[in-house]
């Protein structure tokens, strides 16, 4: 079986050896004999020829060299062979000595032209040189500005003429222009030139190595008249050439009358703009002038239209002039009101560039844009923004009327900052709440934009945001410490409506305040009202109640009761005095806790505990409060309200104190349905439910479920918890304990400040800063923390390079080429 | 030199001043008998430095008086600047409502409780008339009670060495009946008060910028020579503009821009009509020569020629055989003769009360009429001597606004915080802040701050980060070049790191040949923003204090030695700082990679799935959500969450299997690198070209 399996690779490493050498034969060299080598020629198919001695060495800078060459050679019909010249069949073409070797291009069997090694120095000499000698008739070499007079003059009404410049043959900018009229050469007549004189007297300015005309002769009629001319101004590469002579090609203006969005030409295809002029019947001459002058100044740059916009029946701004679109898919035309025809030209020029900087940028960035937003409630208010929010149902106070407001009347005061998202988000839930409570509450509603006021804030205490306060006559002002959002905050307004504790003065008003039946209307916030009980001579255990009381106030309702027939009360409800009684009104139940020699804060501990449910519905509002527990949950996930059997077993395990070691509570999925969420974290798909959980969360992260197929009963739950916290039972999965890092890192300035300041003048160009920021980084400072953003410069570099599929179709990401090649 | 906010008191007129000289020796031995009376802090001057000053120790219900020699505050204002007319802007009107952004744009008002006491309240001029500042200041003193001592001139100052001082010696002010008051705290308001005058042969010819004629009728068809290229030079030319052959201006300097510079006491635009019409070839001009090589000869006809003092030295004979430069060089640019030489060179602090024993010596090579201070405003040469006001100038001088109302009541305040944790052990007031608010802080004080905007690069705020960075101690406008000694002038401490904001200028935007408005000049992608040119916010991240040494040898043009991470916030057309994505988004960055930390906020939903779903919490949910301070958020909120695939719609999970396999419960809600952990990198398989 072993040595099976090991044959098996075998042949998959030489199927694969195969492949590499297959192909590598295709594009390899041939060598041949002379002999066979002439039997082979086909008439009318070119072939280069490297003939060279049989013994000479294999491997040569120009062997290497022309092997490039074979490729792109045969991509223009042309073979490419070496012709080994051994001794006992010599052939004319073998040299007598090793270093006279030369190759020779043939077409059929003629042979054309010699070329000793030297000149075919590397593989654009090669392509250049051979495409020169075959092209002799399309690409006219000239020494003379007369020469070229008279080529134009004789292509005048005839043909366009395309004029290049090169610094010498063989250069890969000649290699360029030869492969652009190996395309191109039959439609307009190439020229060619090394004479920098020539160049100079048609009046080319800042000559680099390499420039290229296009002279429009063809719409010349009259012979006195010079062509037009039009300099291509990117580098020569046949990229450029091919889509410079593509715009040369397409119409100088195009009259269009549809929606300017819809339109599209070669320019578009080529990744240039497109420029409408947009003109009237009534003034369709001077537009048409207007537009042809444009024309000529972009050509090559962009396309430009006419627009009739009398025949249109799209929208278009009434004052616009100029519709610019750009190359991009999806981008929206820009409507423009330009009075300047420069002003259109440096548009088109200064978009150019742009997208040249941003595609470069897109590319070198690869990971995700740091530029887009990632934090939930910024980017949610900042989609809402445009939303207008009833304002009016509170009201803004100002540095002038905040202090005659709050001292005039109860206010709830929200204090918010108008550019912080948080703030933003939580003025909505107050507006809400302000909504909610429309006249029926005798509470002024108000707020202050610190942005604004910020002297109020800070008088106020106010330093961080939001903050609510409310202020009573004559009680400090509270700050609101629950939850934000619009039900929390109504109850603790509607809670704050009594006094806290509210004195009772009656037996019955005490029963009524315990059946609810007092604040029937608050009820619904407070699940819970308190009541303390006090002979009339415990005047300290009361004041710690009350002070207690107004700890709480806003979160639970509180009375006092402490007249002479105290008695009544204590006796019935059987505690010793001091006492709380409890009303728990859903349940309908009422406890009582003694209070003996209870401080105010050991009091606000009780009532807070006593609040807190022994099987309570977790919710995304409550969970906080049983979070500080700090116990391991037992969570039972129930889609709808939960079984009254699981409930029946869970709440006996807890009067057994079975579960007093976790807290037990439950999650219906139709009211907190972000519990879909947790149950993914926990079991990857959704699982049946109800299910039951227990989640250790302080410590180690461990999720235990109990097996779906065992009904949840009270033994089976007992045995299932006694397994789990024995180690008998296998978590299903461990939570994360990852620390929450920078979601994305953050721009480097320091290092671009270094490279500015190590280089040259701060430059625009992102390459040059980019490059020396890996410098930098490597260099001088390792120290530094990696909060910082590392360029992958040698891939985005080789990208470039690599893009030599030339003759695939322009597209848009050929604006690369420009910078690059 | 900018008339507009100097607060000299020590008498302007340079006679008067030398007169005082003397009844100031001759008490000397009167001091002996005088009782003393003792005061903590003494201020000099109740010129506006002097005066908010004063305001502060008011405040703080410190034992301070404050001594002036004229009978009212601000004298320097009531003659000076001749022509009236102050350069400091009052501007009424900003549009918002916030009255620390509004000081901002107010270049006139001092500091208080008071909003009664703002400028505008006293002249509506944008450009307000000196006797409206006189006005202002004797009510900023009247309404606030300041206890100004008036009609007292400090003759002498000298240092009694006693060790039960503060600082080891008494400060020992002399008045002019001998009256002798013993100081724990001497603070220096005096401003710049000594005309600057430059000797050559002929400048007895001379009229001097404060007692030259300011009536235009006497200058009518004249040739005017004005020696100085200051405001006033430019103020007094502005004048005369209209009645004069011509004005010819001559100084050893180019003429600076303030537009240029960005320094507010450059010449201003209000002043420089004389540019105008030079540049319009209206036989106005400006001449650059050094002064001290000139020499003024005076003809029979009382006329004035300009010649060199070389010629003079050559031969010491009558007016007429004088050697004149155009005698050698036939079209010498002032062979034309003037009827008229002013000089308007400037002020200087006036030395010469003090007594040799205070070290009080004149600043270095290019604020000679400055005393020499430290950042923090004390005195080189004795502890307990603070210079204040326009005579504090040589900290930022040509870069700040130090040297101005609107910039040095903020210096001012922070010298009154250092004396407070000096000497009163009242810790430099601070707001503290879970880690959380980090970004809203710094987003605030960049947004209204007016002393970090004024007193660029001088005065910075400074954010002290508490033990595991989970919360922080803010501090407001702290002088930066003294941040090694941060600890102990504060009493606060910065052992676990800190950020300084600062507002700066582009590097090589300011200066006298600067094209300000370049091409181009203004920088709008967030990446750029170091390249940022006008005023912008700008943070420096150091993971320890900086030590003095650090802070002296300092990069060049860096105010501040190199941090750890450096923000910019890009410059913004409005200033104002507030765009989500443009100018908060990358802070947040930066602060949570200084911090490594996530500072993103989550609703409640959010937090409650990570409580229940990690071991850990972001710092927004431990320090909300966790302290039942959640933020819920409405259905509308959560909708473009969904939308926005920041949040997921949970209500929908379950019904589509399909997408529960997308969504590991290792993922924050939604697919975005909402969790933590490294960036999701996002590889595009189509691109194979790239």
């Amino acid at each position: 079986m072993m040595s099976s399996s090991f044959n098996v690779f075998r042949v998959g490493i030489s199927f694969v050896m195969m492949c590499i050498f297959y192909k590598s034969a295709v594009d390899a060299l041939p060598e041949l004999s002379p002999q066979k080598f002439f039997s082979i020629l086909q008439p009318g198919k070119a072939t280069l020829a490297y003939f060279c001695q049989a013994d000479s060495p294999s491997t040569s800078v120009f062997l290497e060299e022309l092997n490039e060459a074979v490729k792109p050679l045969q991509d223009y019909g042309i073979s490419v062979a070496k012709v080994n010249c051994v001794t006992e069949e010599t052939s004319r073409y073998c040299g007598k000595e090793k270093d006279l070797m030369k190759a020779y291009l043939f077409r059929g069997n003629i042979l054309l032209r010699e070329f000793p090694t030297d000149t075919l120095f590397d593989v654009n000499a090669i392509i250049a040189h051979v495409l020169f000698a075959l092209l002799f008739n399309e690409v006219r070499y000239i020494n003379t500005l007369g020469d070229l007079q008279n080529i134009e003059n004789a292509l005048k009404g005839k043909a366009n003429i395309a004029f290049s410049y090169v610094r010498a043959i063989g250069t890969p900018e000649h290699r360029a222009v030869m492969e652009a009229a190996f395309v191109y050469g039959t439609t307009y007549q190439f020229v060619l030139t090394t004479e920098i004189a020539i160049l100079e007297s048609i009046g080319t300015e800042d000559i680099e190595y390499a420039h290229l005309y296009f002279f429009h002769c063809k719409p010349v009629s009259d012979l006195t008249q010079q062509c037009r001319r039009t300099l291509m101004e990117q580098p020569l590469t046949t990229l450029n050439i091919h889509r410079f002579i593509k715009t040369m090609e397409a119409p100088l203006l195009t009259e269009v009358a549809e929606d300017p969005q819809q339109v599209s030409t070669v320019h578009l295809q080529l990744g240039l703009p497109l420029v409408f002029i947009v003109s009237r019947q009534a003034t369709y001459e001077a537009d048409r002038t207007t537009a042809e002058w444009v024309a000529w100044r972009l050509l090559g740059k962009a396309g430009v239209l006419l627009l009739l916009r009398d025949s249109l029946e799209v929208d278009i701004p009434e004052h616009a002039n100029v519709i610019f679109k750009r190359a991009e898919e999806g981008v929206p035309v820009e409507f423009l009101v330009l009075h300047d025809i420069d002003l259109i030209i440096s548009r088109v020029e200064s978009n150019t560039h742009m997208k040249e900087t941003q595609e470069y940028e897109d590319n070198d960035m690869e990971g995700p844009d740091m530029d887009i937003q990632d934090d939930e409630v910024a980017e949610t208010v900042y989609r809402d923004r445009k939303r207008d929010l009833p304002l009016e149902l509170t009201v803004e106070l100002t540095e002038e009327t905040f202090n005659a407001t709050v001292t005039a009347s109860d206010s709830l005061v929200l204090f918010y900052a108008s550019w912080q998202a948080i703030s933003m988000a939580f003025l909505q839930s107050y507006i809400d709440v302000a909504v909610k409570l429309k006249g029926t509450s005798t509470l002024l509603l108000t707020r202050v934009n610190c942005a604004d006021w910020s002297y109020v804030c800070t008088k106020q205490n106010v330093t961080d945001f939001p903050v609510v306060k409310m202020y009573k006559e004559g009680e400090n002002p509270v700050s609101y410490a629950g939850m934000l959002g619009t039900e929390e905050l109504l109850k603790f307004i509607q809670l704050n409506r009594i006094s806290c504790p509210v004195n009772i003065t009656s037996v019955q008003g005490a029963e009524e305040f315990l059946s609810g039946e007092l604040y029937k209307d608050l009820i619904t916030y407070s699940r819970v009202s308190v009541l303390g009980l006090f002979s009339p001579t415990m005047t300290t255990a009361k004041e710690e109640f009350t002070e207690a009381g107004k700890h709480l106030k806003g979160c639970v309702i509180t009375g006092v009761y402490s007249e002479e027939d105290i008695l009544i009360l204590s006796d019935k409800y059987a505690v010793t005095l001091p006492a709380l009684l409890l009303a728990r009104h859903q349940e309908g139940k009422i406890e009582s806790i003694p209070l003996a020699n209870a401080h105010a804060q050991d009091i606000v501990q009780i009532i807070t505990n006593a609040l807190l449910e022994t099987f309570p519905e977790i919710t995304v509002e409550n969970l906080p409060t049983y979070l500080r527990l700090k116990k391991p949950l037992l969570i039972l996930f129930s889609d709808g309200s939960i079984n009254p059997q699981h409930k029946k077993a869970i709440l006996t395990l807890v009067k057994e104190k079975h579960l007093d070691s976790l807290t037990p509570c439950w999650l219906n999925i139709k009211n907190t349905p972000v519990g879909r969420g947790i149950l993914q974290a926990y079991f990857d798909t959704l699982p049946p439910l109800p299910l039951l959980v227990v989640v250790n969360l302080h410590s180690g992260g461990q999720v235990f479920a109990f097996p779906s197929d065992q009904a949840i009963s009270e033994q089976n739950l007992l045995l299932w918890l006694k397994k789990v916290e024995a180690g008998l039972e296998s978590h299903i999965t461990i939570l994360p304990a990852q620390e929450w890092k920078p979601p994305l890192p953050a721009y480097d300035f320091l290092s671009m400040m270094d490279a500015a300041a190590s280089q040259h003048p701060p430059k625009k160009i992102p390459e040059c800063t980019k490059e020396t920021d890996v410098q930098e980084n490597d260099g001088e400072q390792p120290e530094e923390k990696s909060a910082i953003r590392n360029e992958p410069i040698g891939t985005w570099r080789i990208k470039h390079w690599s893009r030599s599929n030339w003759f695939g179709e322009a597209k848009k990401s050929f604006v690369y080429d420009n910078k690059e090649l | 030199m900018g008339l507009s906010a100097a607060a000299p008191l020590w008498g302007p007129l340079g006679l008067l001043l030398t007169v005082a000289l003397h009844p100031a020796l001759s008490l000397r031995s009167a001091r002996a008998w005088a009782p003393r009376h003792h005061r903590d802090y003494c201020v000099l001057g109740a010129g506006p430095a002097g005066l908010q000053m004063a305001y502060f120790l008011q405040r703080a219900g410190r034992d301070y008086v404050v001594f002036e020699r004229a009978p009212g505050p601000g004298s320097f204002f009531t003659r000076y600047p001749r022509h009236r007319k102050l350069l400091s802007i009052n501007k009424r009107y900003t549009g918002k409502a916030n009255a620390e952004f509004n000081l901002r744009h107010d270049w006139n008002s001092l500091l208080s409780h008071d909003p009664q006491l703002l400028f505008r309240h006293y002249s509506s001029a944008y450009f307000p008339d000196a006797g409206d500042m006189v006005r202002y200041l004797r009510d900023f003193a009247d309404k606030l009670g300041l206890p100004v001592l008036y009609n007292t001139t400090i003759a002498h100052v000298t240092l009694n060495k006693d060790r039960r001082a503060w600082n080891g010696h008494y400060f020992i002010l002399t008045d002019q009946k001998g009256q002798a008051y013993q100081c724990s705290v001497l603070l220096v308001a005096t401003g710049l008060s000594v005309p600057n005058q430059v000797d050559f042969p002929g400048s007895e010819y001379v009229d001097g910028y404060e007692s030259v004629s300011v009536d235009p009728k006497d200058f009518v068809g004249q040739n005017v020579l004005i020696l100085g290229r200051g405001n006033s030079a430019f103020e007094t030319a502005e004048n005369i503009l209209g009645v004069t052959n011509f004005i010819h201006m001559l100084s050893r300097s180019r003429v600076r821009l303030s537009w240029a510079t960005h320094y507010v006491g450059d010449l201003r635009a209000i002043n420089n009509g004389l540019l105008d019409t030079y540049q319009l070839k209206s036989l106005d001009g400006l001449l650059e020569s050094d002064l001290t090589d000139l020499a003024i000869v005076k003809d029979r006809q009382g006329k004035f020629h300009i010649t060199l003092k070389f010629f003079l030295e050559e031969n010491n004979q009558s007016a007429d055989a004088i050697t004149l430069p155009q005698d050698e060089s036939d079209n010498f640019a002032m062979r034309v003769a003037y009827d008229r030489v002013i000089r308007c060179l400037g002020w200087n602090f006036d030395f010469s009360i003090f007594s040799k024993s205070l070290r009080l010596s004149s600043g270095g090579e290019f604020s000679k009429k400055y005393p020499l201070v430290r950042a923090s405003y004390e005195s080189k040469g004795s502890r307990g001597l603070f210079v204040l006001g326009t005579a504090s100038h040589s900290v930022d001088y040509r870069k700040s606004a130090g040297g101005f109302i609107h910039g040095f009541r903020y210096t001012v305040r922070a010298v009154h915080r250092l004396l407070e944790q000096r000497h009163h052990s009242v810790p430099w007031p601070s707001t503290q802040h879970p880690i959380t608010q980090l970004a809203s802080a710094i987003i605030r004080r960049v947004n209204e701050a007016s002393g970090l905007y004024q007193m660029f690069s001088v005065l910075a705020d400074v954010v002290l980060l508490k033990e595991n960075a989970t919360a922080f101690e803010y501090l407001e406008e702290f002088p930066m070049r003294m941040l090694a000694q941060l600890e102990s002038i504060t009493g606060r401490q910065a052992r676990h790191g800190l950020f300084v904001i600062n507002m700066e200028y582009g590097k090589n935007f300011s200066g006298p040949d600067k094209d300000v408005f370049f091409y181009d000049r203004s920088v709008g992608h967030t990446e750029d923003a170091w390249q940022s040119n006008f005023l912008h916010p700008v943070i420096y991240y150091y993971r320890h204090l900086p030590t003095e040494q650090e802070v002296r040898f300092r990069p060049a043009d860096w105010p501040l030695p190199r941090p750890t991470a450096i923000h910019h916030i890009v410059e913004d057309f409005l200033t104002d700082w507030t765009a989500p994505v443009g100018h908060i988004l990358p802070l947040r960055r930066f602060l949570e990679n200084c911090l490594d930390t996530d500072l993103r906020s989550f609703y409640a939903e959010s937090c409650f799935l990570f409580a229940l779903t990690r071991q850990k919490l972001p710092p927004f949910c431990q320090q909300g959500y966790l302290r039942t301070q959640g933020l819920v958020g409405t259905e509308s909120l959560r909708q473009h969450g969904v939308d926005s695939g920041l949040l997921r719609d949970y209500a929908a999970v379950g019904r589509r299997p399909g997408d529960s396999g997308q969504q590991p419960g290792s993922q924050g809600p939604g697919g975005q690198p909402l969790a933590p952990g490294p960036p999701v990198q996002h590889f595009d398989s189509n691109k194979e070209e790239l």
